[in-house]
């Protein structure tokens, strides 16, 4: 698996490369700027990137909108974003072309490399990675009666939170303590109830879980 | 030509007429309530320059308090009205009540009748009360007089009577009576500018008012900061800073047991892993605090916008932003914004909170509106203080208004202008 690394500091840009590196992954390009990774991306064709927010010139969110900006110009590229805070609002517009291969993760969670890479793969093959912190907030919202989300039942509320951080059936299976066929059920619950059809299936658990943080 | 004019004459008659003729109409009965209570102000102005007389003399000194509250009572009034049917807005002029009481109720009351008798805005509310009965009156009530004038000249049989010593000519008393009534809003206007040329503060007083307050400011934003550095200070070093120092002593302690317990050094390496962190989560909610890093990448909107997803309330945000204001004027206006939210999560009971973003007129306009039970009241708690405190460095304003059962409203105005939007990549 080939990735494109961009990040500024350059011991966080060399800390990232070994580490991926040391799981087995092929580290394309290490960049520290959003122009060269745009052009880092164009070039190797990546199966995922891995794109700091905060970068050079401005040391805002030029990240972000590199990253949004690479996967209009390589279409369906998986980015995994990182950043020292997390905000629903980026999560967001990370998700919001409904397409998934979207990983959204603070900074620390590099200390815990296995679940990292772990992340890393499940991004790259599409799926979503959102921050526990992302999902810990918006579990602090009152959700009692408005939009969609109302008509989850609390499990299924729950189903959904750990779908969002990307985690599979079986995982979520037993997290929970519950059969993996259990958990299907919620799932196609869920979906019938979000009002997305079976025919478009790949993105289904991405749509939901844009659903769950537009709420 | 002559034909097109005439059409036009016509399309515009039957509309100019009625608010024309509402707006004389109303001029006029408003002159008249306003030249009767200038008139009516004598029957003060006699006794109040009486007393203001004996108090040069040094004599009647029990009469001042009385008498010069009564003559603001009357000009207070007179403000409201200039402001209110002549539409000239006129400032309060007078001074604070000094800080500080005096020992005693001989020493305040002392104090109180220096304050009063100090004010420059004192002498000139009692030169208007007496003039106000003269000129006031006569710009005021003038179109009406006017009016009536000539019409009791139509009435009368042509030289039977006179009026006021005078005959009314119908000659005369025609245009006169056309004169004031078409007349009527500008003298109208012209009272209250009359009114204003006295009632309002002198550049002088606008001055040492405006000094005061900035001296005020400036005091309360320099204690702010020294305060807020101070806080940043004890976090840092009862959080973060000590965190670092644990993990380093468990590093070391797991560097000295590598060899002997490989099995605790590395549930000593996990502990120091864990240190780290909640060091950083610490970090990060101290930076939250200082500058919201979404307020630094995207500005006031998006942040407030973010502060919005993670309130537990429902928090619909609509912001008409063409640039972004000075930095200090975004980061008050977003803690701002951020404190009324837990105001109104913590008291108010809603279920739901509008917050308005908008910048005209040179202003920075933010409202915030609840579906709360209301009844919020400034004086109970420090929060609303706190933050009029917050905005007053900036010569902003905060309006409240939360009458029992709701809606409470905030509104507040910050004077600024803003930068150009920056141009964004995507």
């Amino acid at each position: 698996m080939r990735v494109v690394i961009a990040e500024d500091l350059f011991l966080l840009r060399d800390g990232l490369t070994r580490m991926l590196e040391a799981h087995g992954l092929e580290v394309a390009a290490a960049v520290g700027n959003p122009d060269d990774f745009l052009a880092a991306v164009t070039a190797h064709k990546p199966d995922v990137a891995v794109v700091d927010v905060r970068m050079p010139p401005g040391y805002t969110d030029e990240g972000l909108r590199a990253a949004l900006a690479a996967r209009r110009e390589v279409p369906g590229l998986p980015v995994l974003v990182l950043s020292q805070y997390v905000e629903q609002l980026y999560a967001r517009e990370l998700l919001a072309d409904g397409s998934g291969g979207i990983g959204y993760l603070l900074k620390d969670r590099v200390f815990d490399s296995a679940q990292f890479v772990d992340a890393v793969r499940r991004v790259a093959a599409g799926g979503t990675a959102m921050d526990q912190e992302v999902i810990a907030r918006l579990l602090t919202r009152n959700r009692g009666g408005h939009g969609a989300m109302a008509a989850l039942s609390a499990r299924e509320r729950e189903v959904l939170a750990l779908m969002a951080e990307g985690r599979s059936n079986a995982a979520i299976a037993a997290r929970l303590v519950v059969s993996e066929r259990a958990v299907a059920k919620h799932t196609a619950s869920i979906f019938l109830k979000l009002g997305l059809q079976p025919s478009d299936d790949d993105n289904r658990r991405v749509r939901a879980v844009l659903a769950y943080l537009n709420d | 030509m002559s034909r097109q004019s005439t059409v036009q004459g016509r399309a515009l008659w039957p509309n100019v007429p009625l608010a024309w003729l509402r707006r004389r109409v109303t001029a006029c009965a408003r002159g008249v309530v306003l030249g009767t209570l200038a008139l009516a102000e004598a029957i003060v102005a006699v006794p109040a320059a009486v007393v203001a007389v004996l108090a040069r003399l040094r004599v009647g000194w029990v009469l001042i308090r009385p008498a010069v509250l009564a003559a603001r009572q009357l000009a207070g009034l007179t403000r409201r009205l200039a402001d209110e049917w002549c539409g000239v807005p006129i400032a309060v002029p007078y001074l604070p009540l000094p800080a500080g009481t005096g020992s005693g109720e001989q020493a305040t009351s002392r104090r109180r009748r220096k304050w009063l008798l100090d004010d420059p805005a004192t002498q000139r509310d009692l030169l208007w009360l007496v003039v106000n009965p003269l000129v006031g009156a006569a710009l005021a009530g003038g179109p009406a007089a006017a009016v009536v004038y000539g019409i009791f000249g139509l009435t009368l049989p042509h030289g039977s009577t006179q009026l006021a010593g005078v005959t009314p000519l119908p000659m005369f008393g025609i245009p006169l009576a056309v004169a004031g009534f078409w007349a009527a809003p500008w003298l109208l206007r012209g009272y209250g500018e009359f009114t204003r040329s006295l009632l309002a503060p002198t550049q002088q007083a606008e001055l040492t008012r405006r000094v005061r307050h900035l001296a005020q400011t400036r005091t309360e934003t320099i204690d702010a900061g020294a305060a807020e550095v101070r806080r940043i200070e004890r976090d840092l070093h009862d959080g973060a800073q000590a965190r670092l120092v644990a993990m380093g002593m468990t590093l070391d302690a797991a560097g000295q047991l590598i060899d002997t317990s490989p099995e605790a050094a590395r549930a000593l390496l996990n502990e120091a892993r864990d240190s780290s962190v909640n060091a950083l989560a610490e970090l990060r909610s101290l930076i939250r605090g200082i500058h919201p890093p979404v307020l630094a990448d995207r500005g006031l909107a998006d942040a407030v916008r973010a502060l919005a997803l993670d309130n537990p309330l429902r928090v619909r945000v609509a912001s008409e932003l063409p640039g972004r204001p000075p930095a200090p004027v975004e980061s008050a206006a977003y803690f701002t914004v951020s404190e009324l939210l837990a105001n109104v999560s913590k008291h108010a009971s809603a279920d739901q909170v509008w917050i308005d973003i908008r910048h005209d007129g040179g202003m920075l306009r933010i409202g915030v509106t609840d579906d709360g039970q209301g009844g919020a009241n400034p004086d109970r708690g420090t929060g609303l203080h706190g933050i009029e405190r917050r905005l007053a460095a900036f010569d902003g304003v905060l309006v409240l208004s939360s009458p029992p059962g709701g809606p409470t409203v905030v509104n507040m105005e910050i004077p600024c202008a803003l930068s150009s939007p920056k141009t964004s990549s995507c």
